[in-house]
Parts: structure tokens; sequence; C-alpha cells
């Protein structure tokens, strides 16, 4: 240690050769490839404007944000965060679901039986089944209270009207994973809500048989309709919110940031 | 600045003298005065193409249909093209501002959620059996709403055309409400209104959930029970 505070007897504290080994790790070319400049995991990170700006410029996540924003936006007061929760109960809930994807097979009467052995054989399993549950009725309780928030602050006006109607197909996006999901427990509960939730969409004018029945794979919620549902739930409709979402958190930016002051 | 080729003054005085219908070598004199910087005197090259055009035409003039005219370039201020109003503008950065902010409600959210999964198990009844369909059947709790409309109305009115018109007219809104202002004060019809569907579907999704009980009949949760499960 060259300017180290040594102790007393001049030998190097546990603590001091730590630090040395951090510094030296910091110092490294590997550490210096992943983080890049400005990052506040890099050596000698210091609070300038300049690395402020570095750390949002130079990392692929932090890059939704700019590099600058209006100052009441920050507010938590504002935006309380809705939209950012949805979001991040949108990972969660990609996250807690892969791995339930590990145990569960989409067919009857076996998706019940992977259900219900999540709570016995699986370590973790029915705390992450929970969570998957839980966070997404979360989500849903989310996206309506974010989309109320925007109502009263009136950020669907020019030049943002566009970014509500993508928000309003999030919203029925949304509803439709969470329905989706319902049904794939396979027990009473989902069985029977499903259907009662489906027989809806038979009520449609005109063609409600065909609707019900590309719905369902059948003329009643069976085998097929689980299957159906499992595919919607797992693929077709992340991948179809992910790309509204995209476009979603672009326009915010495109439009000029958060809305407001009011 | 650099001298135009006179080619290209002759052809733009050709494209001018057509629009305004004024002979071109009139145009000619006026573009050479204007581009010879050795023969002209400060002030006049800026006066007289002005003169001209408030005399004949206005300043603009109207191209005829199928005639493919060129400008030459000019020195725009940049803040005409840029058109963004420079209002002075009270910003942060991002790191550590908002991130920090984003961060700290990201673990709320996720504690909360982590404890309320421990304590609170996801339900999981009996295996599915299409044979036997419990009293009563509920949608999931968002649908509960609709589910209660459907005791008022045709289905095909509660099942269909509301919730259809629902989604319908939320995505108009931004194009039905035409007044500009942010300000809650003079957005009075708007927030009424809104705020007027937002309690209806509550209070009928609080009635689907909570107040219905077998045969999906009226009941009082605290008499009955409740018939809900999420
Ligand atoms: C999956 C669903 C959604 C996600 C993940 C999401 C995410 C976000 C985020 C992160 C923001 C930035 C500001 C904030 O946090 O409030 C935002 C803004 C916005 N959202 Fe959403 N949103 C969703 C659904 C919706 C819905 C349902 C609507 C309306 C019908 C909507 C309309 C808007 C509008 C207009 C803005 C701009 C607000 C402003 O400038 O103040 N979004 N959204």
């Amino acid at each position: 240690m060259a300017n180290g505070t040594n102790s007393g007897n001049g030998k190097t504290t546990l603590g001091e050769r730590l630090a040395g080994v951090g510094d030296r790790i910091q110092g490294s070319e590997a550490w210096e490839s992943i983080f890049r400049p400005g990052s506040p995991f890099r050596k000698g990170y210091t609070d300038s404007p300049r690395n402020r700006s570095y750390v949002v410029m130079n990392n692929v996540l932090y890059h939704l944000h700019a590099v600058k924003v209006k100052r009441h936006g920050v507010r938590l007061s504002y935006t309380l965060c809705l939209g950012g929760l949805t979001f991040f109960m949108f990972i969660v809930l990609t996250i807690t679901g892969i791995f339930l994807m590990f145990y569960y097979r989409p067919t009857s009467p076996e998706a019940y039986v992977d259900i219900a052995a999540l709570s016995t054989d699986v370590a973790f399993g029915q705390l992450v089944r929970n969570l998957h549950r839980w966070g997404a009725h979360l989500m849903v309780i989310t996206v309506f209270l974010h989309m109320t928030r925007v109502f009263y602050h009136g950020a669907y006006k020019p030049p943002r009207e566009f970014n509500w109607v993508v928000g309003v197909v999030l919203l029925f996006l949304t509803l439709l994973l969470s329905f989706t999901g319902y049904l794939l427990p396979w027990d009473q509960l989902a069985l029977w809500a499903v259907t009662v939730g489906t027989n809806m969409g038979g009520y449609t004018p005109v063609f409600g048989d065909q609707v019900s029945f590309v719905l369902l794979g059948g003329i009643q919620v069976g085998g097929p309709t689980l299957l159906r549902f499992y595919v919607l739930h797992v693929l077709a409709l992340p991948f179809i919110i992910v790309i509204f979402m995209s476009v979603h958190f672009w326009r915010v930016r495109k439009d000029g940031g958060i809305s407001g002051p009011l | 600045m650099a001298e135009i080729p006179e080619h290209l003054l002759r052809r733009s005085a050709e494209a001018k003298a057509k629009a305004l219908g004024v002979p071109v070598e009139q145009l000619m004199t006026e573009f050479l005065g204007e581009a010879a910087p050795a023969a002209a005197t400060a002030a006049e090259p800026v006066a007289s193409p002005a003169s001209t055009a408030t005399t004949t035409a206005p300043a603009a003039p109207v191209i005829p249909e199928g005639v493919r005219t060129q400008r030459m370039l000019t020195v725009v201020r940049a803040k005409a093209i840029q058109g963004a109003p420079r209002e002075p503008s009270d910003k942060v950065s991002t790191w550590p501002h908002l991130l920090a902010i984003e961060f700290v409600a990201l673990l709320v959210a996720l504690g909360l959620l982590i404890v309320f999964s421990v304590y609170q198990d996801a339900p999981l009844l009996e295996l599915a059996n299409p044979n036997e369909q419990p009293n009563p059947s509920k949608a999931p709790w968002y649908f509960l709403g609709l589910q209660e409309l459907l005791s008022y109305f045709d289905p095909q009115v509660a099942g269909v055309l509301i919730p259809g018109l629902g989604l319908a007219g939320l995505a108009l809104i931004p194009y039905v409400d035409r007044n500009r202002s942010i300000r809650p004060a003079d957005r009075k019809f708007a927030i009424m209104m809104f705020t007027f569907f937002v309690m209806a579907a509550a209070i009928l999704t609080i009635l689907g959930s909570f107040y219905r009980g077998p045969g999906f009949n009226f009941t009082f949760p605290w008499r009955d029970g409740i018939f809900f499960d999420l």
C-alpha cells in the first residue's frame, strides 16, 4: 500500500488488503470492458454532469430514459411510478413464468397435477406460483391506476393522443394475458371462470358461434382450449405486448417526455 | 459568397418569370446585380428583390402543377428550422434523481409482493370437471362488472356491445376531447364524465364480486359469506 493508512505496527490490515483486491478488480481490463465509462461501478467514478449523462447513455436499460428529465416529472407524486411499476410487474411475471414453465404440461389432467405438485415437489414452487398469481392481479390493478392517473393529468392531449391509444391496446392485452393465464391451473375455479368469460364472446352478433369455436378450439372449454390458452399466454401475447410496450416507451420520449406540469 | 454559375441563375430566373409573369431578362439583371459582390453597393441588392416581390406578387409564388423547380440554399437561422420554442426548462439528471426513485419503488413493490406471497397461497380447487358446475360460477374479478351487467341486460348488450363500445370510447377520448388545457379547473366536464364511468365500473365490479351468491343472486357478504376467489 503506497499511501495507505497503516495501523501502527506496519502491517496491512485485512480491510486494507480487501480494499486493495477490490481496487485491482475494478482496475482490470475485464471489469472495464463490462462497465462502460460513466458507470458508477467503474474505478474512479465521480459525480460530475458528464458522468451523470454517461450513466444513462452508455447503458442499454437506462437508455429507456432521456439523460435529463423535467424536474416535476421526477416527483413521485406525479406519475406515482405506476407505468414503471406495471412494466416491472411484467418483468417479474416473465421471470416467475419461465420458472413455472419448467414444471408445467398444458394437457388435461396433467396441468392440474403439475400445479398441485409445485407445493410439494418443487423447491420454492408454491412461492413462485404465488408471486406469479398475485403479481398478475397487481399488474391489472397498476395498469388501470396508471390509465386513470394519465387521464386526470390530461396527459393524452396532443401530442400524446396516439400513445393513449397504444395504452388502451396495452390494457386490453394485459387483461387477455391475465385471462388466458387464469385457465392454466386447470381446476374448477379456472375452468368455470373461463367458461363464464368466453361465453360472452359467444354472444357476438352474427358469428358468435364461430368466435367462441376459435377461442375454445371446440364447443366447450376442454383440452384444446387449455393448449390454445397456454400458447397465447406464454408466447403470442407476451410477444405482442412487448412490441406495444416498446412503442409506448418510445413515444413517451418522442412526445417530449412526461406531460405537465399541471 | 461563392459565385453562382450563370446557367443556374438563368434557369431560376426563367422559373420565377413564368410564375410571376415578368420578363426573364429583368429578373436576370436583378439576380446578377445581387450575385456579383463587386458591382453591388451594400444596400441595393437587398432592397430591389424585396420591392419587386411586394409590388408584383406574394412572396411565395404559386408553382404551376407539374413544374419542377429548384431552390437555392440560403442561410436560415437555426431557430427557424428546429422550431422548438426555447423556453427555459427545469430539468434534472435522470441519474441519480429518477433512477434512484424508480429503484426504491421497485424494491418496495417487490417486497410487498413477496411478503404477501409468503403468507397467502394462490387458490387451487379440485381438478376441472366439466360435468359439475360450481354455484355460483364467476369470471375473473376484472370481468365481474360485466357479469353483473349480464343480470340487467341482454347478453348481446352486456357481453358484447357495452365492453366493445367501452374500449372503443376509451381509445377515442383524445380525439373527442378537443379541449387543449390540462388544468383541472378547465376540464371539469371531462373529469366528471371519466370519474362517473370509473365509479360505475368499480361499483359494478364490487357488486359482482361480493354481493352475488349462489345462482348469481343478490346476497350480503356479512350475512351469507363471500363467494369470490382470486
Ligand atoms: C402494460 C401496460 C403499460 C405500461 C407498461 C405502461 C408504461 C408507461 C410508462 C413507464 C410511462 C411513463 C410515465 C409513467 O410512469 O406514468 C407511461 C406513460 C404513459 N402511458 Fe402508459 N403504460 C401502460 C399502459 C397504458 C394505458 C392502459 C394507457 C392509457 C389508456 C397508457 C397511456 C400512457 C400515456 C398517455 C403516457 C404519457 C403520460 C405522460 O406523459 O404523463 N399507458 N406508460
